[in-house]
C-alpha cells in the first residue's frame, strides 16, 4: 500500500496517458465509425461492399496484431511516427467498425414506419434520414456507444503492454518489476483506476438502455 | 429500418446511371489506392547507405517456401492459440454457468457479492489480470493466459446466462414448483437448460472475443501464434523479414477468427429460427457486448416488473 501512495504521481501520470489514448482514439474512432455506418447504408454499392469488407476484416483481427503492426512494421516502413501517436492510429482503426455496428444498430431500432411515413410525406433521403431517422436513433445509440467505450478504455492497455507507451498498465509493469515485494497492492492501484472509468459508465449504459427497454 | 431501400427513391434511369458510374469510380479510386500501397511498399529504399529491397522482394518473401518455418508456426504457435483457447473455453463456461447460479440466488449474502465480483471482472482488462495471475499466482505463462481469459469471459458468460434466466417467462417456475419440484431443481432441470440454449449465440460469439483475446499472451511472453513469428522466427530470420511473418499471423487470425464467426452467425440463425419459427430471422447482433447489454436490459426491465404489484 506504502508503494502505491509514494509513487501515486506515477499513476496519476500513467492515468493521464490512458485517459489521452481514449479521447483521441476515441475521437477518431467516432469519425472513421461514423463514416464507415453512412458508408454502409449509401445507395452505391461499391462504398457498401468496400465497408462490410473493411468491418469484417478489422473485426476479426486481434487488436495485439494492429498496434504490433503500428508500433513495429509501420518504422520499418521507414515512418517517424512518435508511438503514442502510432497507439491512438491503432486504436481507432481497430474501434471505428465497433462504432459503426453500434450506429447501425441504433438505425435499425426505429420503427420503419418512421421512414415509410417521412418518405409518403414527400421526405427526400438527406431529409427523412437527417430529420426522422437520425433523432431517434440517436437515443438508442448510447447504451452501445458508451459499451464501446468502455472495451475502448480496457484495449488502450495493450497499447500500454506492447511496451513503448508508458500509460496506466506500463506504469504497472514497470512498478511490479522494480517492487517485488508489493506486486498485489500495485497491480489492484491499477485495476482501481481502470474501475474508476468502466465501472460508471457500464451502469450508466445499462441504466440507459434499461429506460430504453421499457420505454420500447 | 433493416430494410433500408426505403430510404430513397426507386432509382430512375438517370439515378441508376449515376450509382454506376460513382460505383465505378470509388471502385477504381480504392483499387488506384491499394496499388499506390503496394507500389509504396515495394519500392527498394535507402538508408544509411544501403538499399533495402521493397516489401514484396522475393529475398523477403523465400522462407515461404521453408516447411521447417511452417512446422514451427503449426506446430508451436497455432497450437499454442488453439490450445490456450480450447482450454479457457472450457473453464470460462463453467466458471459462468456457476456464477450465473450464485448471481441468481435467493440469498442475499450470496447473489451480492457474486454480482460485485462479475463488475469487478467486468471493469478490468484481461491484460491486467493476466499479469497479476502471472506475477502472484506464479503459474507459469500457459495457466496465465488461460486462469485470466477463463475468469474475464466466465464473469461475462455468467451475466448473459443469468440474464437468459431472469428473462425466461415466469410461467416455467411457477409449473415446475406446482409440480412439486423444489426451487433448487427447478432450476437445474427446467429454467436453467432453456436459458443456456437461449443465450448460446452469445456465448459463441464471446468465445470468438477470447479467441481474439489470446493474441494478448504475447505481452506475457506465451509462446503463441503472435509471438511465435514475430518473434522467434523474427530473430531467427532476422528483421528483413518481420513484415512476411506479420502478414503470415495476420491470414491465420483471420482464417481462425472467420471459421469461428461464420459458425457462431450459423448457430444464431438456428437457434433464432428454433425459438421464433414465425418470424422471420432478424439479423443476430454479432457483438456480444451490445447484445449482453440488450439482454442485460431485458432481465432488468423484467425484474422491475416483477417487482411492481
Amino acid at each position: 500500500m506504502d508503494v502505491v501512495i509514494a509513487n501515486l504521481p506515477l499513476y496519476l501520470q500513467g492515468f493521464s496517458v490512458t485517459l489521452l489514448l481514449l479521447a483521441v482514439g476515441g475521437a477518431g474512432a467516432l469519425v472513421l465509425g461514423t463514416v464507415i455506418a453512412a458508408m454502409r447504408i449509401s445507395p452505391i454499392s461499391t462504398l457498401r461492399v468496400i465497408a462490410t469488407v473493411y468491418t469484417e476484416i478489422v473485426r476479426n483481427t486481434p487488436l495485439t496484431l494492429v498496434v504490433l503492426f503500428c508500433a513495429v512494421i509501420v518504422p520499418i516502413l521507414g515512418s517517424r511516427l512518435p508511438f503514442i501517436i502510432a497507439g491512438m492510429i491503432a486504436l481507432a482503426v481497430y474501434t471505428a467498425p465497433f462504432i459503426a455496428e453500434a450506429l447501425r444498430s441504433g438505425i435499425n431500432g426505429v420503427p420503419i414506419g418512421q421512414a415509410e411515413a417521412a418518405r409518403s410525406l414527400g421526405f427526400g433521403f438527406t431529409q427523412t434520414v437527417s430529420l426522422i431517422v437520425l433523432p431517434q436513433a440517436f437515443r438508442m445509440t448510447i447504451p452501445p456507444l458508451i459499451n464501446v467505450f468502455i472495451a475502448l478504455t480496457k484495449n488502450t492497455s495493450v497499447v500500454g503492454g506492447v511496451g513503448f507507451v508508458s500509460e496506466l498498465f506500463g506504469v504497472g509493469r514497470t512498478l511490479a518489476n522494480a517492487h517485488g515485494d508489493a506486486v498485489i497492492a500495485i497491480l489492484i492501484g491499477v485495476a482501481f483506476f481502470y474501475l474508476v472509468v468502466t465501472v460508471p459508465l457500464g451502469l450508466l449504459a445499462t441504466q440507459l438502455e434499461r429506460k430504453w427497454v421499457v420505454q420500447r | 429500418m433493416s430494410n433500408a431501400s426505403v430510404l430513397f427513391d426507386a432509382p430512375g434511369p438517370r439515378a441508376r446511371r449515376l450509382s454506376r458510374i460513382l460505383s465505378v469510380v470509388t471502385a477504381v479510386l480504392v483499387v488506384a489506392g491499394l496499388g499506390w500501397v503496394i507500389v509504396t511498399l515495394n519500392t527498394p529504399r535507402e538508408s544509411g547507405g544501403i538499399t533495402l529491397p521493397g516489401m514484396f522482394d522475393p529475398s523477403r518473401w523465400d522462407i515461404v517456401l521453408d516447411p521447417e518455418m511452417w512446422g514451427f508456426i503449426i506446430g508451436v504457435g497455432v497450437w499454442g492459440t488453439l490450445r490456450a483457447a480450447a482450454v479457457a473455453a472450457v473453464l470460462a463456461i463453467a466458471i459462468g454457468i456457476v456464477l450465473s447460479l450464485l448471481r441468481s440466488s435467493e440469498i442475499a449474502w450470496i447473489r451480492v457479492p457474486t454480482a460485485v465480483l462479475i463488475e469487478f471482472f467486468r471493469g478490468m482488462p484481461v491484460l491486467l489480470m493476466m499479469l497479476f495471475i502471472l506475477l502472484v499466482a506464479g503459474t507459469g505463462q500457459y495457466w496465465a493466459v488461460v486462469s485470466a481469459l477463463a475468469i474475464y469471459n466466465g464473469a461475462l458468460i455468467g451475466e448473459a446466462l443469468r440474464a437468459g434466466l431472469v428473462a425466461l417467462p415466469r410461467g416455467q417456475r411457477e409449473a415446475a414448483l406446482s409440480v412439486g419440484m423444489r426451487p433448487l431443481q427447478s432450476k437445474m432441470l427446467v429454467e436453467f437448460p432453456q436459458a443456456f440454449r437461449q443465450m448460446l449465440p452469445i456465448i459463441v460469439a464471446q468465445l470468438v472475443v477470447l479467441l481474439k483475446d489470446t493474441s494478448l499472451a504475447y505481452i506475457v511472453g506465451y509462446p503463441e501464434l503472435l509471438r511465435v513469428t514475430l518473434n522467434n522466427l523474427g530473430s531467427y530470420y532476422g528483421n528483413r523479414y518481420l513484415f512476411t511473418l506479420w502478414c503470415i499471423a495476420f491470414v491465420l487470425y483471420l482464417a481462425m477468427n472467420l471459421s469461428l464467426s461464420w459458425f457462431a452467425r450459423w448457430l444464431a440463425k438456428r437457434t433464432d429460427r428454433r425459438f421464433h419459427p414465425a418470424k422471420a430471422a432478424p439479423e443476430p447482433d454479432e457483438d456480444p457486448n451490445q447484445a449482453l447489454l440488450v439482454a442485460d436490459a431485458t432481465a432488468a426491465a423484467r425484474e422491475a416488473e416483477g417487482r411492481r404489484p
